[in-house]
């Protein structure tokens, strides 16, 4: 009040300073700024990223990792062999986002939810990081193992809940953390574990403009797995162009859902078990921003 | 003492007679590109802009990020790769109305004028000249204009893989509804 007075007064009476800068008359305040691309992608690499679909925004997402390296030429390095993943995400709002899915491996039907709980922002109420709430439900439809015994429906299930813990530190470096709980209805053995904990994290270096290598590394504490099981580990690619985004990766899991990578990765880095893969995303814009109506 | 107080006063109504300021903080920018893959467009509501009728001086400045687009992904790319908005978040606009004092904003009518200065955006600074309309009726003081802006006179790269999908012209249109500052 009493500062508007005084530029009253300064307006008014001593238009002859009339050499200030007239934007600074509206008084404004520092505006605030969301933080935009952390990731360039949903997805790191086999988990979510925390970036949304916007909405109304349709992503169709092609996924497929190959077989490993190691099986040398006659089995062309890998490439003969494929799983894939064709999902569609959907931003309901700019906060929650959906998605559904279909993997080869395990004829097996993912479906989740994302949803945005504080975003990253710089200037007026800065935000020093941003946070979503993921889950999922994963369900196996591959006959049982065992068909003499008793099966229910709900063996076939797998849940996935995750907290996702992003930060942007400059335009090129995001890192993220996730800690997950995985619940299988279901396990192999007496000494699994139907929840695994781990401990999940991601980064991103920006290389140019539209490039960025990938890192993605789930820990999962010991004796809750099955021996053979190790913690999956990527390395990938990002590249992006107009509409599209390719990501190509490098990676020791061969699922691209999370009861796959994160309790079932057999194949290790050490032994050369390496597989390609890449994710492939396309968006359509399905419902325009109101404001543009 | 009354006596200065008379002077004082003539003081301020002549003053303040000769400074007329106008404000907006929701002008609308457009701006709308074509080429032959791809249109677009985008729209801002919240530039901020102060005419001052006495000097003709008048300014304008609008927030990278709060250009919406149709296609988010458009908008991300606005951002984070042509603007760079993080780095350069605001486009500003300082120059001059030819000619204000000439401008009767106190009657309806509708003048057209030429604004000249100097526009910042993406850490370059270039000339601009653009016409533009001002329209006075009962509501208030309205202005409109278009121009043109090139991509490639504020350093703003267009990469090879993109270039038949994005045209380097822009066209540009503002709209803004003034009102008196401090009234």
């Amino acid at each position: 009040m009493c500062f508007a007075i005084l530029l009253q007064i300064g307006i008014f009476t001593f238009p002859i300073f009339g050499q200030e800068d007239l934007l600074e008359l509206l008084g404004e305040e520092t505006p605030s700024f969301l933080t935009a691309a952390t990731f360039k992608s949903t997805r790191i690499i086999n988990s979510q990223s925390i970036e949304n679909s916007a909405k109304g925004v349709l992503d169709i997402k092609i996924q497929h990792r190959f077989s490993s390296l190691d099986r040398g030429v006659s089995e062309f390095f890998g490439l003969d062999g494929a799983t894939i993943r064709i999902g569609a995400d959907y931003g309901l709002t700019n906060r929650l986002m959906t998605g559904i899915g279909r993997s080869s491996l395990d004829k097996a039907v993912d479906g989740f939810l994302k949803y945005k709980v504080l975003r990253q922002r710089s200037g007026k109420n800065a935000m020093p990081l941003s946070v979503s709430l993921f889950g999922a439900i994963e369900i196996k439809t591959t006959k049982f193992a065992d068909e003499t015994r008793p099966n229910y429906f709900s063996s076939r299930l797998y849940y996935s809940f995750q907290i996702l813990l992003a930060r942007k530190f400059s335009d090129g470096l995001s890192i993220q953390l996730m800690p997950t709980l995985l619940h299988r209805n279901l396990v192999g053995t007496n000494i699994e574990k139907n929840d695994v904990y781990s401990l999940g994290i991601g980064l991103r270096q920006k290389i140019s403009k539209r490039t960025s290598i990938n890192i993605e590394y789930f820990y999962n504490p010991k004796n809750q797995l099955a021996k053979e099981f190790v913690d999956p580990l990527s390395i990938g690619f990002d590249i992006e162009t107009g509409g599209h985004v390719f990501q190509l990766h490098f990676t020791n899991a061969t699922a691209m859902i999370y009861k796959g990578f994160l309790g079932e990765t057999k194949d290790t880095w050490e032994k050369g078990q390496i597989h390609f893969g890449f994710n492939i995303s396309r968006v359509f814009t399905l419902v325009k921003p109101k404001m543009l109506e | 003492m009354k006596r200065i107080y008379v002077v004082l006063f003539s003081v301020f109504v002549i003053a303040s007679g000769n400074s007329q300021k106008y404000f907006s903080k929701n002008a609308i920018v457009r701006f709308h590109s074509e080429s032959k893959v791809e249109k677009i467009e985008a729209l801002n509501t919240t530039a901020s802009t102060v005419f001052d009728k006495s000097t003709g001086k008048v300014e304008f400045a609008a927030l990278n990020n709060a250009f919406v687009f149709e296609k988010a992904l458009m908008q991300e790319h606005f951002n984070e790769n042509y603007m760079e908005s993080t780095k350069y978040p605001k486009t500003i606009f300082k120059g001059k109305v030819l000619d204000a004092d000439k401008l009767d904003l106190t009657k309806p009518g509708v003048s057209k004028v030429t604004v000249e200065g100097d526009m910042t955006m993406h850490g370059v600074t270039k000339p601009v000249t653009a016409m533009g309309q001002i329209t006075v009726d009962a509501k208030g003081v309205h202005v409109e204009s278009k121009f043109k802006v090139k991509c490639s006179d504020f350093n703003i790269e267009i990469p090879s893989v993109v270039k038949n999908s994005i045209s380097n012209d822009i066209d540009v249109s503002v709209k803004i509804d003034y009102n008196l500052l401090n009234k």
